[in-house]
């Protein structure tokens, strides 16, 4: 099987080194992209196997490119692991509203976030979280 | 001048109490008997020349049978019975629901002309409370929705979400590389530093927000108080020359920085309006043309709205001014810059009466209006008001955003029998049962179906 690609929107540098880091080492090839405004473009170009997405991204938010994608056929069914600095409550209903896939708090435990990817992309060793 | 009725009651009852009989004191007075006892029952105004005579007779301070401190005391306790309303209607559940009965508004006069002490502590711990109330509010508010604090915050987590990854990848990757290492490492150090400078503006916001508020009092009011102890008038601004800042430096009122931002943004448009319409030449125009904010923009040819705000910044005893009072408003009506005039009441949390030709001129941009007035009360007071709206300057493609400005004088003695328009100063306190601009109930009976 050909390596899993995985876009990571963040724009946080080191956040997104330290997830490229571990993803990296369990098989991911992952690419960064650190600006909302170009994600659409990026992602119908090259279409990855999930995405990781952070809520507050300068130029678009993450709330609108997600809503973008599900109204889009060809990118509806893409796995999306959203990613926020605010909590539990708001944040985490906003993003299950707009189609995310599944939902992270920041700051997050590095084991979580490769369980999460694996969970919603159907891979093997995922240790399923409840919902 | 409208006096309360009250006023009357309280000659009877300082006369008994002097022992003085009706007839002595008229005669005293230069006035008649007959016309003694209209007043003391309340059936007949009294002038301020006569309160004076009838209270030089006595040998008391005029003041003391006056409206003055009234005034304020009757809106002050209508505020505490609408206060207490609202915690009844909005608190219906929970321990403390003890109802009470709401002090019986009719007997108001009476309490305030037998215990004026009481009364005054009671309006007094009143605005306290209102106070406080609005320190929780607006710390409720900075919480839910300060930038600053929501920034901070976002801040701080990402920085630690970088700093548990980054830490956890150095302890748990036994095999990483030494470039790896070397980077991650660079890493926590970059974030610690961060996470370091984002807590001390954090304290130091915090610290500044608390000393800000112990004052017990918006940055509105700080500047309020601050003009109010200085006359509304700053010599200083008016040769130019002095910088605001200087100014602002030596205030203690000015607690908070924001009020020292507002009074800085106040003075600099007071010297510019000193710049346009220069003390003396208009002080001279003023005797010439009399208060006519048409005429005096006209002669200095500068906008309305800035005659306005220089009318109500001259220094005490411009002629026929008064003590003038001064209200502006942003488009979203909110009062941004409050002048009382006496009499004229101003809400001091809530929102003020629709009716106000200040937000008729809102809704009429570049209108001059012109309009005499009665503030609601137990007698109407009677004011000439002027009023103008303009956009404030923001340049092409920039929001429109408008700014009105409300001029209120005494109002001259031959408009005394012409048509004025009613108004009031907030809905819950304000008379005026049959009003289309109501927008919620008042607490105060009709006083013109109650009196009819």
């Amino acid at each position: 099987m050909a390596q899993r690609q995985v876009l990571l929107i963040e724009d946080e540098p080191h956040i997104a080194e330290a997830i490229r880091f571990i993803l990296t080492r369990a098989g991911w090839t992952v690419s960064v992209l650190e600006d909302g405004a170009r994600a659409i473009a990026r992602i119908t170009g090259d279409p990855p196997d999930a995405i990781i997405l952070d809520l507050m991204l300068p130029g678009r938010s993450g709330l609108e490119i997600l809503a973008d994608m599900r109204a889009d056929a060809a990118l509806r069914d893409l796995p999306v692991l959203m990613l926020s600095a605010r909590g539990q409550g708001r944040d985490r209903d906003a993003a299950t509203r707009a189609g995310a896939t599944a939902f992270l708090a920041k700051p997050f435990a590095n084991g979580d976030v490769l369980d999460q990817l694996e969970a919603i992309t159907g891979g093997g060793a995922a240790r399923r979280e409840p919902a | 001048m409208a006096r309360s009725p009250l006023t009357g009651t309280r000659i009877r009852e300082r006369r008994n109490a002097l022992g003085l009989k009706q007839a002595e004191l008229a005669r005293a007075s230069g006035i008649s008997a007959a016309y003694l006892n209209l007043i003391e029952h309340n059936r007949r105004r009294v002038s301020d020349a006569l309160i004076e005579r009838i209270a030089g007779a006595m040998g008391v301070d005029p003041v003391t049978l006056g409206e003055g401190a009234e005034g304020a005391l009757f809106a002050g306790l209508r505020e505490a019975v609408a206060s207490l309303e609202l915690a009844e209607t909005g608190g219906g559940n929970g321990a403390g629901g003890t109802s009470q009965a709401a002090p019986d508004l009719d007997r108001i006069e009476e309490f305030v002309g037998r215990f004026p002490a009481w009364a005054a502590l009671l309006v007094n711990r009143q605005a306290r409370l209102a106070e406080l109330e609005r320190v929780v509010e607006t710390y409720a508010e900075r919480m839910a929705q300060d930038p600053f604090l929501l920034t901070s915050l976002h801040e701080v987590l990402s920085a630690v979400t970088s700093l548990r990854s980054t830490a956890a990848i150095l302890v748990e990757t036994e095999d990483i590389e030494p470039e790896w290492r070397a980077r991650f490492l660079n890493t926590i150090q970059e974030e610690s530093l961060r996470l370091s400078g984002t807590a001390e503006a954090l304290v130091g916001y915090l610290d500044e927000m608390e000393t800000a508020e112990t004052g017990l009092s918006s940055p509105q009011e700080q500047l309020e108080a601050w003009l109010e102890a200085r006359g509304w008038h700053f010599p200083e601004l008016e040769g130019g020359g002095t910088d605001p800042a200087e100014l602002i430096a030596g205030a203690p009122e000015l607690a908070s920085s924001a009020a020292r931002e507002l009074a800085r943004g106040h003075l600099q448009r007071q010297a510019e309006d000193a710049r346009a319409l220069p003390l003396d030449p208009v002080l001279a125009a003023l005797a010439e043309l009399g208060p006519d904010p048409g005429a005096l923009a006209a002669r200095f040819a500068v906008p309305l709205a800035q005659v306005l705000r220089r009318l109500a910044a001259l220094p005490e005893g411009a002629p026929g001014l008064g003590q003038p009072g001064l209200v502006v408003c942003d488009g979203s009506g909110t009062l941004t810059f409050r002048r009382a005039a006496p009499g004229f009441l101003l809400p001091r949390f809530a929102a003020a009466c629709p009716l106000w030709p200040l937000y008729e001129a809102l809704a009429r941009p570049m209108q001059p209006i012109r309009a005499l007035v009665d503030m609601a009360g137990r007698l109407p007071q009677r004011f000439l008001t002027y009023a103008v709206s303009e956009p404030r300057p923001t340049g092409f493609d920039g929001p429109v955003l408008m700014r009105a400005t409300m001029l209120i004088l005494p109002a001259p003695a031959q408009s005394a029998d012409a048509p004025a328009r009613p108004i009031g100063a907030s809905c819950r306190i304000c008379p005026r049962g049959e009003c289309p601009g109501r927008r919620e109930p008042s607490i105060v009976a009709d006083a013109s179906a109650g009196r009819a």
